[in-house]
Formats: C-alpha cells, structure tokens, sequence
C-alpha cells in the first residue's frame, strides 16, 4: 500500500508508456488472431476445393461417355451370304451331350457366317456413292457388333431375306473423332483412322445416320477387349453385388454378435482386453494385407476358386468385420443404462434383457455401421488385385462361384487400356456408376436411419 | 443329392422338434403349476438339440462327401488310367461324372466309362440314401431324447441362453482368428521366402530387381530399402499436405465456425473419406500428375506425370477429412473450463487455440497424425496408378519410385509360380508393412486412450 502511494506521482507517465505498448501489442496480436483465422479459412477452402475439383472432373470426363456414337442401319440379311442349315432340335433318344454338340456345331456356322459383310452392304447401301475400301468401312463400325446381327438371327431365324433397321454402335475411333477427343488437325498417320474412313464418318454423322445415344450397355454389356466400344459393366457389376451379398449376410450378424458380446456378455479381463485391442489394431491393418491373407489361406490353403466372388466376398467380410463391432458397440454404449437396470429389474435375465429391450434400440445405428462397412468393402481395390480378381473376365457370373471381377477392378483394368483417349471416359463413367453407388447406400441409410429414429 | 430336399427335411425337423417342445411343455403346465421356463425356450432347446447331430453329419459329409466319390471313381477305372495321372486322370473322372449325371458325353462312351458311370450312379444313389437316413435318424433319436427331457423344472431358460453366449463368443473369436490368420500365413510364407533369400540380404539390401520365376529360381535381388525409402518418402509427402490443411480445417470447424458452417462443411469434407481409393488413384493420374508436370515444366523444375510428388499430394487429400475429424474430436474434449480460463485473463482465440488448447490436445493430435501415417503407408491403388513404379534410391520427389504395397501387387499379380521367391517375397513385404503399420496403431491407440482418461 504504502509502495503505491509512494510511486502515485509517477503513475500518469509510466501507465501512458505501458498503455501506448499494450495498444501497440493488441494491434499485432489482433493482426495475427485475423492470420489464425484465414488460414482456418483457407485450409477449409482448399478441402473444398478438393472435393469440387474431383467432382468436376470425373464428372466432366464421364458424363459425355454416356452418349455413344451409333449408327442406324437398314440390314438385309440376305439369303446368299446366311447360308447355314435350320437350327438343330433334339431328337429322341439323342442324349444331352450330342444334342449340346450338334447345337454348337450349328452355332459355329453361324458365327462364322461373314455377318462384316452383311453390315458394309448396309453402310453401301446408306451412303451409295462413297468409295471406300471394304477395311476402312468396317473400321466404323464397332468389332462386336457383328454379333448382334447372329444373335437377332439366332433369336429368329424367320428374318432371314428380310430387312431390319438396327441399331450398331460405331467404334470407339469414330466415337473419339465426332467427341473431338482427337485432335482434328493431327497428320494421318498419327490419326487412328484413316482419311476415308473420317469422311464417311462425318458425313454418316451430317446426315443423321450416326447419331449420340444413350449408352445402356455400359450397364447390361461384359468387358470386351476386342470390341473396346460396347464394354460395359455388367460383369463386373454382378461380381460386386455377389460380393456385397456375402459381406452383409456374414460379416453383418459376425460383427453385430461379437459387438454385442463384448459390450454386454464379456467379463472384464484380459481375454477381452486382448479382443479389444486386437480388433482396434484389426480395423487399421492395411487393406493390402487382408489380400495376402486370401491369397496364402483361401487360394493357396482352402484351394478356393481364383478370381471368385465368394473369396472376394470373404476377404472384404474380414476386413469390413472391425468396422461394424466398432460402430456396434458405440450404438450399444450409447444406450442409457436406465434400460438395462429397468428390464432388469423386472426379471428380465441378461440375454433377453440385451435380446428384447437394448439391442432393437440400436438398429438405426446398425444399420448405419452396416452401410459405412458395406460401403467401404464395395470401393475396396486392392486386396481383390491379389486374389485374381483382375483376370479379363468376359461373362455374367450366374454364381459367387464363378469367375468374375468387381466395379473398382473394372476402372483399375479400364484405366490401364492402350486406347486411352477412349477409355479414360469409360473409366470416368465407371466411376460415376461406382460413386452414384455409394451415394444411393447412403442415401438409403440415411433415409432408413430417420425412419427408424422417428418411430421411437 | 439334393440340397434343396436337404434343407426341407432339416426345416421340417425344426418346426416338428420346436412344436413339440412348445407343446409338451405347456401341457405339462396345466395340471402341476407353473414351468420354470416359457414354453418358447422348451421349444427352442428340443430344436437346438434335435438339429445339432443332423448338422454335423451334413458338415461331415460336406467336407469329405467329393473325396469319397472321387475315390469310388478311381477305384473304377481300369489301371492303366489311374497310372497316367495327371489331366489323363482328371479328364477320365469328368466324363464318368458326367455319364452319372445322366448328361452323357459327346461321342459314344468307352465300355469301362460307361461301367463306371453306372456303378457312381448308383453309389450316389446310395450315399445320398445314406446321408438322408443318417440325418433323419440322428434327428428323429436326438428329438427323442431332447423331448423326454422337457419337463416342468427344467431350466430351458438357461439352458439356451448359455448356448446363444457361446454362439456370441464364438462370433467374436473371428476377430481374432482373423489377426491369427494374418500373423501366421505372413510368417509362415516370408519364412519360405526367408530359405531363398537371406533376412540381411532382403532388409539391408539397397536393390531391387526380382527378376522373373522363368529365367532362373532366386536369381533375382530382393533389396527392401529402395522400396522403404519410396513409401516414407510418399507418405511423408502425404503428411505434408494432410496435416496443416486437416489441423487448420479441425480447429477453424471445431473453435470458430458457428453451427450452421460446421454442419455443412464438416459433411462435405467427409465424402472425401468415402472416396474408394482407385477414385483417388485416377484423380492422380489423370488430372494431377499432368498438371504437376506443366507447373514443373512452367518454373523451369522436371516433374515426372507419374512421381512420388503426385501419388504424395493426392494421398494427402485423401488423409485429409481423417485428420480433420480425428483431431476435431480431440479438440472438443478439451475441457471448455481451460478455453474460458485463458480468454477470461485476456487472450485471443488464436492465443488461447495455440497456447492452451493445442498442448492439452496434443497427444491426441499425435495419435491422430500416427493413424494417418499408418494409412498412408498402406495404401496402395493411388501409388500404384500415380508413383510410377521405379524401385531405386531417389532424393528427388519430382521423379517416379516404388513402394512397400505397390511391390506386393506387382509380385502377386503377375503370372509368377505361386512357390518362387518372386511370389513370396509378397509375403515378406507384407509382414514388414504389417508391422511397421501395427507398431504405429498400438502406439497411437495408447497415446489417444491415454489422452481421453485424462480429459474425462
């Protein structure tokens, strides 16, 4: 006290040197509180702009492959150039097998019928004064498409004489050409096409006979590699779907009984503590390493099938497993012990306690740890690359058994095509398709979850 | 056999086994007082006991049910078919399966597969007449017993619940066979690679160059380092970018942003997580890397399209959102106390985020940066697409490298005899990745679980 008055007289000067600092400081320190606060900003900025750069650009580079070149034809399947014997029936007495072989025996036939032919006299006969060679005229049109003229004849052999406008899709380098994902001005022999063969692909295009349709067999074609304008994702579409099928019907009840155990039944000891530990540790294990454990145990020990869904589906069903016990038990622990001390109270014994009364409380949460689980296994690449699942598979797998591939391999082997400027679209709208996946089970937990909740 | 008449009788076993339960023990209710369990769980025990016989002899015949016919075939064949071994032999087996099954074989079929089909014909016949009766017996003599048992003090309650515990612990002993499977199959097949390659060779080696299976067994160098140094260079790459950006987006979100912002932003910057990873990988190569190359080229710098820079920055974006909600979080269990404390004695936001709120959270951050970086490490569509794939000994990140998973995919994916140390190296790989990955988890498992006892 008594130093404070003895030091009173010099207190205007010295609290106006202290102040002066002070202001001086609270400046720089609210300079540098508004610096703090942009760089919160501009972090939150560049995130975003992350996510918009991405989107924009798998959507600007996907979207225009849902439109494909196709050309409409008159065709004619003429009696001179479909020459082949009536389709086999099967007699009696004639077993399965010699009637499969008679069958493929026609099938042959057929196939090997010259079906280029029958398009080019189409093209001819659309565009008459074209001179073209019969090469650079079948280059337009897509190597597949051939197959769509046996089968509509195979459907119904009664067409035969008659003609048919049909749809063909046109190759992948006329497809690049009339998108201009080809620089027009490049010199010929860097053009995949040959001079003719861009004229008449222009002037089909002026004239309305090649036009841009909607691309549907993007989702009911295979993966073609000889015929890289109708691949589609089909395959690999069934493939995921198997897979999705034996994560949720083997990791979904796993998951939720091991999480119901550890949350409700588990004594604390150091049994569970290890459990515990092991499945934290379990969730952050690389995915690539659950590969090499489908690769050594299920190919290499179980002598499981390559490149099969049920292996794939097993392999994610482990990996997904640490995901769905964790978001269980926090939907479990999330429920109010109230609950448990009510139902028990009234006599209820543990397991129905946890059976009737706390485990229907948690479904929403559930089945969104089901979802993020089933999401995550559907965009998982890697680990599928090590069990095969990267084989060029050209056919709908009709079982989890059969050989097949899945959405992400499909954009990892599309991607890896030579005809880049073709497939780098392909890819791009394999992944919208992979994506608008992902969003719909979202989208579908999210809606189910507020269902759910609103009822309560 | 049919399966499908398999799983009727098995139903209607069920339904009979828990009718009988259900019934007999509410008629034994009536007349002497109450029953110590509800009839529901006097069901439910006859038909856990009546199933469980006819569920083993199913697994049994499931396990060893193709030996035995394969056996029986072969015991068929004439000698000299069996000595040939081999495809001779599988080709043999097929067609006199065939035969059996009633689809025959295109040609006429040799006397002695014609006898053999007959006689597995009626093998069939006669083992699945087996298996049914065996199944029906055991479950009609176990419903026997199981029913004698029923009576009004039996504690069926119990009985039950203690058998769906064990079904629950059963469940979450997966998690751990998982981990076990791991452990053992990675050590199991490096320890074969280990009788190729010597361990000082393969951690201590500065070059990697394989070679193929074909050319030569083992003559191949296994150098781990150059592969080591590309994941710690990708991944520290990776951190550079994920870590301001992630810790500025959690902070500004969990200290500034008002609830509205928060609940917008913090939901956009999480799709990035929901991004499978060949999404990423893609954005690199496609979008990323090309314009890496043009900036580089633009200030005089070399930057490869296909670089550890690349693989690096579109991995941080994609650690970003985990960062992000880590640490946002940590930062919200900071006790509120601390925060009022400092802004009450006159500090700003910032002062109080840096001086206060950032050590009290830092061992969680720790914890948090530590998870990423084990999943930066083990990820591996985007370095696989985006690193460019040259295992040496680079300083310069601008040009391309290898990585840990990326030399795993390449081993295991290619068409390399699954024995050669050119295939199993995979495995060695995978246990260093294992374990570099396991040590970081468990040391940030510790240090977050140490952070949130100290918080709560």
């Amino acid at each position: 006290m008594n130093d404070l008055f003895s030091t009173k007289p010099d207190v205007p000067q010295e609290s106006e040197a202290r102040l002066d600092r002070i202001r001086a400081g609270l400046s720089r320190r609210h300079a540098r509180e508004k610096r703090f606060r942009l760089y919160g900003v501009l972090a939150i900025a560049a995130a975003l702009a992350f996510v918009a750069i991405l989107f924009t650009m798998i959507l600007s580079k996907g979207l225009p492959a849902f439109q494909q070149a196709t050309l409409s034809l008159p065709v004619t399947f003429s009696e001179e150039l479909i020459d082949v014997d009536p389709q086999p029936v099967r007699e009696a007495g004639q077993s399965a097998a010699d009637f499969q072989a008679a069958s493929l025996r026609w099938q042959r036939d057929v196939t090997l019928i010259n079906w280029n032919r029958v398009l080019e006299n189409a093209v001819r006969q659309i565009a008459p004064d074209v001179e073209i060679e019969t090469r650079d005229l079948q280059s337009i049109i897509d190597n597949g498409e051939r197959f769509k003229l046996r089968d509509a004849f195979v459907a119904d052999p009664s067409i035969l004489g008659r003609t048919i406008q049909m749809d063909v899709l046109a190759s992948a380098n006329v497809d690049n050409w009339l998108k201009g994902n080809i620089d027009r001005d490049l010199p010929d022999a860097q053009q995949q096409l040959s001079a003719d063969a861009r004229a008449l692909a222009d002037r089909l295009y002026e004239e309305g006979h090649i036009r841009m349709a909607f691309a549907w067999h993007i989702f009911t074609n295979v993966d073609s590699r000889s015929a890289p304008a109708s691949a589609g994702l089909a395959g690999a579409f069934m493939g995921s779907l198997y897979m999705m099928l034996v994560v949720i019907v083997l990791a979904v009840p796993i998951g939720v009984a091991s999480a119901i155990y550890l949350e409700e039944f588990a004594p604390k000891n150091r049994l569970t503590d290890l459990i515990e530990v092991n499945i934290n540790n379990l969730a952050a294990v690389p995915s690539i390493v659950f590969g090499l454990l489908g690769a050594a145990v299920f190919i290499n020990y179980f002598r499981l099938p390559l490149s099969a869904p049920i292996v794939g589906g097993l392999v994610l069903t482990l990996m997904t497993l640490p995901t769905i016990i964790i978001a269980t038990r926090s939907a479990l622990r999330a429920v109010p012990p109230s609950l448990r001390q009510a139902a028990l109270g009234l006599g209820a014994s543990k397991t129905q306690t946890v059976f009737h009364h706390v485990l229907p409380v948690t479904y929403p949460g559930i089945l969104t740890a089901t979802i993020i689980g089933v999401a995550q296994a559907l965009g998982e690449t890697a680990p599928l690359l090590l069990i095969g699942m990267n084989a060029f598979v050209a056919a709908v797998p009709g079982s989890p058994f059969e050989q097949s591939t899945a959405l992400p391999v499909q954009i990892f082997l599309w991607q890896g095509n030579e005809n880049r400027n073709f497939f780098e679209a392909r890819t791009s709208a394999a992944i919208i398709v992979l994506l608008g996946l992902m969003i719909s089970l979202n989208a579908i937990a999210i809606f189910l979850r507020s269902r759910l909740e609103r009822r309560r | 056999m049919n399966s499908l008449t398999i799983a009727a009788l098995l139903l209607v076993f069920l339904g009979l086994a828990y009718q009988q339960g259900w019934s007999l023990s509410r008629r034994l209710a009536t007349p002497q007082g109450s029953l110590h369990s509800r009839p529901v769980y006097h069901g439910s025990l006859v038909a856990i006991w009546t199933l469980a016989p006819a569920l083993l002899v199913l697994a049994l015949w499931a396990l060893f049910g193709s030996t035995a016919s394969r056996a029986f075939i072969i015991a068929n064949l004439p000698a000299e078919i069996v000595d040939q071994g081999g495809p001779a032999l599988q080709s043999a087996i097929q067609r006199v399966r065939q035969i059996a099954s009633g689809f025959g074989v295109a040609g006429d079929a040799q006397p002695y597969e014609a006898a053999a089909g007959q006689a597995l014909r009626q093998f069939q016949v006669i083992t699945s007449a087996t298996v049914l009766a065996a199944i029906t017996a055991f479950a009609a003599v176990s419903l026997y017993f199981a029913r004698r048992r029923v009576a009004p003090e039996l504690r069926a309650r119990n009985e039950v619940e203690r058998l769906v515990s064990y079904l629950l612990l059963a469940c979450s002993a997966v998690a751990v066979l998982t981990t076990l499977g791991i452990v053992l199959s990675l050590v199991f097949e490096a320890a074969r690679f280990f009788t190729f390659v010597s361990p000082v060779d393969f951690f201590f080696g500065t070059v990697w160059n394989p070679r193929f299976s074909t050319t030569g067994s083992g003559s191949g160098e296994y150098g781990l380092l150059p592969l080591l140094w590309g994941t710690v260079m990708v991944a520290a790459i990776a951190m550079f970018v994920a870590l301001p950006i992630g810790l500025m987006t959690a902070i500004y979100l969990s200290q500034y942003a008002r609830p509205r912002v928060r609940n917008v932003v913090k939901p956009v910057i999480e799709i990035l997580a929901g991004i499978p990873t060949i999404v990423y990988g893609f954005f690199a190569l496609v979008t990323v890397g090309p314009f890496l190359a043009s900036a580089g080229a633009a200030v005089g710098i070399d930057i490869r399209a296909t670089s550890a820079l690349t693989a690096g920055i579109v991995m941080g974006i994609m650690i970003i959102p985990f960062i992000s909600s880590l640490s946002d979080d940590i930062l919200r269990q900071v006790p509120r106390a601390m925060i009022d404390g400092s802004i009450g004695l006159g500090a700003t936001r910032s002062e109080t985020i840096k001086r206060v709120v950032l050590p009290a959270a830092l061992p969680g951050i720790v914890g948090a940066f530590l998870l990423a970086v084990s999943r930066a490490i083990g990820e591996t569509m985007i370095v696989v697409l985006a690193a460019g794939n040259s295992p040496f000994l680079r300083a310069n990140p601008g040009e391309p490298i290898s990585t840990v998973t990326v030399t795993i995919v390449n081993q295991l994916t290619g068409d390399q005899d699954f024995a050669s140390p050119q295939s199993l190296v995979a495995f060695a790989l995978g246990l260093t990745l294992f374990v570099m990955t396991l040590f970081l988890n468990m040391a940030a498992l510790y240090i977050v679980r140490r952070f949130r006892e100290q918080y709560e």
